[in-house]
């Protein structure tokens, strides 16, 4: 079942040296599956992310065919009724925890509110409900945390914390951007196997935007390779060790591996054409 | 002889009952001329062992001795011309209103050299920069191109010793590769002795000779990477940082 269609997504920012494109012609579907979007730094993935929440700003342009949520069109919609779509129906999670809390704000405070803006319910049923999904996330202590500001807690917790809220709507979809590149190897898997099981029991559809490309290639179902604001690639996840594109090839090999050591790194040869082939699509 | 070598090293910060114990009892010996690695998760106290080997960290005790020569509470000029280092964040680490040639040029003229045109142009050469970065600013570079221009900053006073404090966690993959390139050349060029802080460990096994694994402060294990890349770990921290980044 399709949750998501995006169809020919376009970002433009128009500069003092003409307009820049940073998302190029993007089309792709998620069902209810981790769907992975791997790319460096400027390849757009970030953007496609946020654009599928309308959250380009302007001087930012963004454009697409259609952006369906279960048949609803977004692009359509008004800044209002996207409110009613953002954090309720597909939420998203960013990369570094610390400038995604409220730094003067209790965590409790904090899930509360974002709780009861949804849902018209008392004080007392919202911090229940807080409890319980601090407890969800494998978070200890629920009750000293709901007390605790931001910066008492760690990179791994605060990160948590910020999953925590975004599924108290139970959306359909989350989308989460980076939401480990600032945590350790060791927190790392642990934070993948709550967002797993979470997505997993609920039927959610996880959009997982990455340059981590062993990471996806783990934990993702379907892989969206992009580069220069294009798709250049899909494949299936565990397939990814034998995916096709130069480019794709070139990020697996530049990665130095504890198995096969070598003297050299090979290093990326970037071919124009790559930037200019039109986007593979991430239909299914 | 060994090139730095660090003895029972205690690195704490505050004082009364807001003291952190950041390093404890830390020991061990790099050989001239060798890489070597230390690794653990953030807080463990891999950094701080850097800092307080420049002199960036004020309150430690211990031995630290660079070349067999014992390193004081204040450090000579000297011991800046044998170990120097390059920072994690390479957007960060450079003056924002700073060109690269002030950037370098400055880093020439405290050390005392003269010839600081030619030098210059030299140290772009080295990290394969080339003369026409040298009138650039920070933001005129990108995150690879930035980190060259801190290594050939820290190459500038022709160093002995490089401390490289996570020089590629906040680079992308492929960046990642050119850059680590890079630091295999100049160590081959320069017969330079490497320290590297990562938490990553296959950066580690592919950078170093051998390596020592932090936790909480301490030296758990200190192996040599055919023994990470056999997988033959003997402490369980080890072992589980190990299972984690496969």
């Amino acid at each position: 079942m399709t949750l998501l269609d995006v169809e020919n997504l376009w970002v433009k920012f128009p500069s003092r040296h003409g307009v820049f494109v940073a998302v190029r012609g993007v089309s792709f579907t998620l069902g209810k599956e981790r769907l992975g979007i791997v790319g460096e730094s400027g390849s757009g993935k970030s953007l496609t992310g946020r654009s599928i929440l309308r959250l380009i700003r302007p001087p930012g342009i963004m454009t697409a065919d259609h952006i369906l949520l279960e048949g609803d069109d977004l692009m359509t919609k008004t800044e209002r009724d996207m409110r009613a779509v953002r954090g309720q129906r597909i939420s998203m999670v960013m990369q570094d925890p610390k400038f995604s809390l409220n730094p003067v704000m209790t965590i409790g405070a904090q899930i509360m509110e974002a709780y009861m803006l949804h849902n018209a319910v008392n004080k007392k049923a919202a911090y229940a409900k807080a409890i319980e999904m601090l407890e969800a996330v494998s978070i200890r202590a629920p009750e000293r945390v709901m007390r605790s500001y931001p910066h008492e807690m760690s990179g791994g917790m605060g990160q948590r914390i910020m999953i925590a809220m975004m599924l108290i709507p139970n959306p359909q979809i989350l989308i989460a951007d980076e939401p480990t590149s600032a945590l350790d190897v060791s927190v790392q898997r642990q934070v993948l196997d709550i967002m797993d099981t979470l997505v997993k029991d609920r039927g959610m559809g996880l959009i997982f935007i990455s340059h981590d490309l062993n990471l996806v290639a783990d934990f993702c179902d379907r892989v969206l390779i992009m580069y220069a604001g294009r798709i250049v690639e899909v494949c299936d996840a565990d397939k990814l060790r034998e995916a096709k594109h130069p480019y794709t090839r070139g990020l697996l090999n530049s990665l130095p591996r504890l198995d096969e050591p070598r003297a050299r790194l090979e290093v990326l040869q970037r071919d124009p054409a790559w930037s200019e082939a039109p986007s593979v699509s991430g239909r299914i | 002889m060994s090139m730095l070598s660090v003895e029972n090293l205690n690195v704490w910060f505050g004082h009364g009952r807001d003291r952190v114990d950041a390093v404890k009892d830390a020991t061990f010996a790099v050989a001239r001329g060798e890489s070597f690695g230390l690794v653990g998760e953030s807080g463990s106290g891999k950094s701080t062992i850097l800092r307080a080997i420049t002199g960036l960290a004020p309150d430690w005790s211990g031995n630290i001795t660079v070349d067999g020569k014992e390193i004081g509470k204040r450090r000579e000029k000297a011991f800046f011309k044998t170990v120097q280092m390059v920072f994690q964040d390479p957007y960060a680490s450079l003056h924002p209103r700073h060109s690269v040639d002030q950037v370098l040029g400055e880093t020439l003229y405290l050390h005392g050299f003269t010839d600081i045109d030619t030098r210059v142009v030299n140290l772009l050469d080295d990290v394969g920069l080339g003369a026409k970065f040298r009138f650039r600013y920070p933001h005129q570079l990108s995150g690879g191109q930035r980190q060259r221009v801190a290594i050939a900053r820290a190459l500038a006073p022709a160093p002995e010793i490089l401390l490289l404090d996570e020089p590629t966690s906040a680079l992308d993959v492929s960046v990642q590769a050119e850059i680590l390139n890079l630091l295999a050349d100049l160590r081959t060029e320069h017969g330079l002795t490497y320290v590297m802080v990562s938490h990553d460990l296959s950066v580690v096994g592919h950078m170093c000779d051998r390596l020592a694994v932090m936790k909480d402060g301490e030296i758990v294990e200190i192996m040599d990477v055919a023994t990470l890349r056999n997988m033959q770990a003997t402490h369980p921290y080890s072992q589980h940082l190990l299972q984690a980044s496969l």
